[in-house]
């Protein structure tokens, strides 16, 4: 059994437990971020199924085009939510129970897709298919729909108690704010997912792809422009942190352009560049957010002292530094081989015996 | 209802019904490795239309284990935040390691396996199918690490933390492998990993007898026959022997569950016996109805038949687990583990003899069999889970020092209404017997129409070698059962 003893010298001499603490923070950034991008494109193509594909053969086509792929895209939901629970075990209890019903809608979500996607082939009858269909739609819509309001509330603040006890509702996580946000994750996983189809797919089917993305893309600016103003009148602290470090500007900036440039990319004939391109706007995204929020986990409207931080929230240093030692060995190896797993499946989706 | 209660019944219902899928992917993923293996060593066709088969099978099961164990990794935030904020230095660890070390590494061999057969090489295909496999079993171990830290904790110590001006109590690991290889981790693993690999076995084994009776698919299922008998009466021999040693450590470790396993009231001078079935009566604390072994449980748990094995009253009445319920899992777990070993060892007998086909009625009991290898293993999940009781996190003693332990009543989310948690069980009620009557459904499907022929294989190959594959996919979808073509769709 090998022993962490050369690990724990490297630890102690050059890591104090506040670095490692913004570690575990930078590293949920990038899950969650992860998972917003990979999850983001197949969300946005289980929304746009149903209008997208005329026949059967191109509804498997669309489904087909994330069939290997998007299981182990969900999968940086849950080590997101492992992590989570390991690195901030107060933030996990407290967000997970506040959320409780939000939060088993979004799990019934990710089951209806799960199964939508395995059995809807399974059987050659017109009515077992449009129910699985339109159960694919609706479980990615809404499941996209959540994660907005989810990350509204956060922004915003909650009704957070004494001892990290919630005394909100759900009633309460949903009003305008919230359901904004909502619309903007919404609109932009369609448009993703718009892109990402369009590399995947050919002909007559691509055509009618192209034809959403630019009214897709609109409507992105326009409820992400309504989010940014709301932003600032209703969540005014979210600009603290960017205006005491004025360097942070440059995200703002950066996911500006790359929305503008989203058009550009497509009208040059280049949408892999696109998809790169919303890909990037969706990773700006989650930094302003990381931004906003720093150093909370989770804000409490009702007195500034039951807020849970990243300082309050963390666990022990001794479990921070192992779970750093456990991601130095993962993440190289789910790197790795989500790159073969990718390249693969590279190139113009097509149906096989092994298709769904 | 209250709150605990409902959550209680949430977990265990949501996790039972979560934990028939792993063990399947898992027992099944080692017989198709073992399926492609075979192929890959003879090049024989009806090799790879078992692995083609038993792949579809196991994509439908492994869909469905996701889908039901996202919930559970959840769960614990949703419905027992104090328990998470307690354990979650060290279980969210276990947690965490799974999600990078297992799930990654499955979820992503998983497309290849599933979606690959005609796009990468036999060899690529291979080495998917053991990644497959073992991210499957890395899954296993990390979830039953967690597990078995609650049973047994091991390399931890107990911090207060001064939240708002109320001391809370928090685990936090003080040795990273002693948490992992807690005194009953191992034991527990291995008594678990080689349930899964029974049913595997079985499971394969009741197929492929379906189909001999029949008189269906017979190339195919003499061949995948030969890999599952034997399997499955090796792994089933093996799960008896795993399972006498976790008893045994139980004794040290927690006797008050050993002692309600086998309804053992009170302590005497005399050696214990041990009860081949019965009906206890925690108020009365006796067994009606019941037959006892004199002296079998202090020879079964210290090889020595004369010394006495501690009962139920030397633990104190706050801390006594319920006795009806794991007692009679317990016994129903062994019970069907004998059947198992006895249907497996006369099949090995007759199909080495050569005429098992002729044999019906025991081809009809290896049919059956995977229902009694699923049975044992959620009785023996139950046993553990309820034996277990009050505690959530078992208190323990580190370095001669007694730290403090959890009980289950007191890990509930404080904020979480009983309103709230009946209307997520309804609501997870009726999607749950949704896709159970669908899997049933699609499983039966698939079984009914069973692998291909090596002949059809090997004209569908050479369309393939030929790049007819649009010519084979306008076939498709116009009629049921049109051989290959349909495959992915049936």
């Amino acid at each position: 059994m090998f022993s962490l003893g050369y690990f724990e010298w490297f630890n102690h001499q050059l890591l104090s437990y506040d670095t490692l603490t913004h570690i575990w923070f930078l590293l949920l950034g990038v899950l969650i971020t992860g998972y917003a991008i990979l999850d983001g494109f197949d969300l946005g193509v289980g929304m746009l199924h149903p209008f997208i594909a005329k026949d059967d053969r191109e509804r498997r086509l669309v489904m087909n085009s994330i069939g290997p792929l998007w299981d182990g895209n969900e999968v940086w939901l849950v080590t997101f939510g492992g992590a989570l629970f390991a690195a901030f075990p107060n933030a996990y209890a407290t967000v997970f129970s506040s959320f409780y019903t939000a939060f088993f809608l979004l799990l019934t979500c990710l089951i209806g897709r799960a199964v939508s996607l395995e059995f809807r082939s399974k059987v050659h009858e017109p009515v077992w298919r449009r129910f699985w269909d339109f159960g694919f739609f609706l479980s990615s819509f809404t499941a996209a729909l959540l994660l907005g309001i989810a990350g509204g509330n956060i922004m915003a603040g909650m009704e957070l108690g004494a001892k990290f006890h919630y005394e909100g509702s759900l009633l309460s996580q949903v009003y305008w704010y919230p359901l904004l946000v909502g619309a903007m994750t919404t609109s932009l996983f369609a448009l993703h997912g718009a892109i990402y189809l369009y590399l995947k797919t050919e002909d007559e089917l691509q055509a009618r792809v192209k034809r959403v993305i630019l009214p897709l893309f609109f409507v992105f600016c326009g409820v992400y422009t309504v989010v940014s103003i709301a932003t600032w009148w209703h969540v005014p602290h979210a600009t603290d942190n960017l205006f005491s470090a004025p360097m942070l500007w440059i995200v703002p900036v950066l996911n500006f352009f790359a929305v503008l440039n989203i058009p550009r990319a497509m009208h040059l004939g280049r949408p892999g560049y696109a998809f790169f391109t919303s890909t990037m706007v969706i990773a700006a995204l989650a930094c302003l957010f990381s931004v906003a929020i720093f150093p909370n986990l989770m804000l409490s409207n009702l007195a500034d002292e039951y807020t849970i931080t990243i300082y309050n929230g963390r666990s022990s240093h001794q479990t921070l530094w192992t779970m750093l030692v456990i991601a130095i060995i993962g993440i190289p190896c789910v790197l790795s081989y989500t790159v073969v797993i990718y390249w693969i499946f590279r190139g113009k989706v097509q149906l096989d015996p092994n298709s769904y | 209802m209250d709150v605990e209660i409902l959550s209680r019944l949430q977990f265990a219902g949501t996790i039972m019904f979560h934990y028939l899928f792993p063990p399947l992917s898992i027992g099944l993923g080692l017989q198709l490795f073992l399926c492609e293996l075979m192929y890959f060593r003879t090049r024989d066709l009806a090799w790879e239309a078992a692995a083609r088969f038993w792949t579809r099978v196991f994509a439908v099961n492994f869909a469905m284990g996701v889908a039901t164990g996202i919930v559970m990794e959840f769960e614990f935030g949703t419905n027992w935040a104090v328990y998470s904020r307690f354990v979650g230095d060290v279980f969210g660890s276990a947690l965490a390691a799974e999600g990078i070390f297992a799930f990654f590494l499955e979820s992503g061999f998983l497309a290849v396996l599933v979606f690959g057969w005609d796009r990468v090489g036999p060899k690529m295909h291979l080495f998917s199918t053991l990644m497959v496999f073992l991210g499957s079993m890395f899954s296993a171990v990390w979830i039953v690490v967690a597990n078995s830290w609650q049973q047994t904790p091991a390399g931890y110590h107990v911090v207060f933390h001064d939240v708002q001006g109320e001391l809370m109590p928090r685990a936090e690991i003080t040795d990273f492998w002693a948490m992992v290889f807690n005194p009953s981790s191992v034991d527990r693993l291995t008594h678990t990993l080689i349930g899964a690999l029974v049913l595997g076995a079985f499971f394969v084994a009741s197929v492929c007898s379906f189909y001999l009776l029949k008189g269906k698919h017979e190339e195919v299922a003499r061949r995948c026959m030969k890999i599952a008998l034997p399997s499955a009466l090796l792994f089933s021999l093996a799960a008896a022997m795993s399972g006498h040693d976790s008893a045994q450590k139980l004794v040290e470790t927690q006797p008050a569950k050993l002692a309600a396993m086998e309804a053992h009231f009170e302590t005497t001078d005399q050696p214990t016996g041990l009860w081949l079935f019965g009906w206890p009566d925690t108020a009365s604390e006796t067994v009606k109805f019941g037959v006892q072994v004199p002296a079998m449980l202090s020879f079964m748990v210290y090889n020595d038949p004369a010394r006495p094995v501690p009962g139920m009253d030397q633990i104190p009445i706050d801390e006594r687990p319920p006795v009806w319920l794991p007692f009679q899992t317990f016994h129903l777990m062994v019970g069907l583990g004998t059947l198992m070993i006895l249907v497996s060892a006369t099949a090995c007998w007759f199909w080495f003899r050569g005429n098992l086909i002729e044999k019906r009625k025991l081809m009809w009991a290896i049919i059956v069999m995977p229902l009694a290898a699923m049975t044992a293993n959620q009785a023996g999940w139950i046993t553990a889970e309820v034996g277990r009781q009050p505690w959530i996190v078992y208190p323990s003693t580190q370095d001669g020092v007694e730290m403090m332990g959890l009980k289950t009543a007191d890990g509930l989310s404080e904020s979480v209404t009983a309103e709230q948690v009946l209307s997520s069980i309804i609501l997870f009620a009726v999607i749950y017997s949704l896709l159970f009557a669908v899997w049933i459904f699609v499983l039966n499907n698939k079984i009914q129409h069973g692998p291909e022929s090596p002949q059809e294989l090997a004209e569908y190959k050479a369309k393939i070698g030929k790049g007819d594959m649009a010519d084979l996919i306008e076939h498709r979808g116009t009629s049921r059962g049109h051989g290959m073509m349909d495959e992915g769709v049936l």
